[in-house]
């Protein structure tokens, strides 16, 4: 996979994060995923299809999950439950939207989220799909986001 | 102004409501899919303003607008899309099938002002 195809979605999350939470969140450098490694505790993920198949998926540590959803909503959330899982849905929603603008030559669908809960869940990507995951901090916490895109 | 709030996301809404309250607009209806939205219009009339997502399960966000634009009735609604969907092609497509105005997720309660026309 072509690392440049990953800036889009960095930009979008760069973003979202900037205009709904007014937060300032800082990319590391792009990794190439060779296995499945337990991550976080909760997954947006929306699938990606056109010229170009694949996945993006968004994971947070509960607790930041949380922060993040309870900012949003301007009301505090204390436990996993649909306004979590919605929340996080939606951002995954809202960064894949905005990326693939950037990415025209693929004409890009975009799924409905899904959200995986789970503690330290592993995310496993098909066989042969290049995934690149991208690490980012804040002041409210570590997340990750993977990009899986097979290119025709 | 009466406005209905078209999205499946209810984190969504909620962040709209919010955004709609500080301009000092209150008068709100929800539905979280396009089927639930033309019963939701047709029960609340008059409705100015829809703020309609694209992605959404059961009926989508353009079948909806189209169904709305056949109908005589809601000639004088308008619809402003609120949607992750953010290329040219698409607000080109949205606007053909009758959308008034477009703003693209993420969006500033600013920006939503704009589009308001308030």
């Amino acid at each position: 996979m072509n690392v440049s195809y990953v800036n889009p979605f960095i930009t979008s999350t760069i973003d979202t994060f900037k205009t709904m939470l007014n937060i300032d969140v800082k990319p590391d450098a792009p990794v190439m995923k060779k296995e499945p490694l337990p991550t976080y505790d909760i997954s947006g993920i929306i699938g990606l299809s056109g010229d170009a198949q694949g996945s993006i998926a968004i994971s947070f540590p509960k607790l930041m999950a949380l922060k993040v959803i309870s900012a949003l909503l301007g009301s505090e959330l204390k436990v996993v439950g649909p306004e979590l899982t919605d929340g996080i849905g939606e951002i995954a929603n809202i960064i894949a939207g905005s990326a693939k603008q950037h990415l025209k030559d693929f004409n890009l669908s975009i799924s409905l989220p899904n959200v995986v809960v789970g503690k330290s869940h592993m995310l496993a990507c098909q066989k042969g799909v290049p995934t690149l995951v991208v690490p980012f901090t804040c002041s409210m916490g570590n997340f990750s986001m993977e990009v899986s895109l097979k290119t025709k | 102004m009466r406005i209905l709030l078209v999205d499946d996301s209810a984190t969504m809404r909620r962040i709209q409501k919010t955004q709609l309250a500080g301009l000092g607009i209150k008068d709100i209806v929800e539905a979280d899919n396009g089927e639930m939205a033309l019963i939701e219009l047709s029960k609340n009339m008059p409705v100015d303003v829809i703020l309609l997502d694209w992605n959404m399960p059961v009926m989508d966000g353009l079948v909806f607008l189209k169904k709305i634009r056949e109908n005589a009735a809601y000639s004088g609604v308008k619809v402003i899309m609120c949607t992750s969907e953010s290329e040219k092609a698409k607000v080109i497509e949205a606007l053909k099938a009758g959308a008034n105005n477009y703003i693209v997720k993420p969006f500033t309660p600013e920006a939503l002002k704009e589009k308001l026309g308030i």
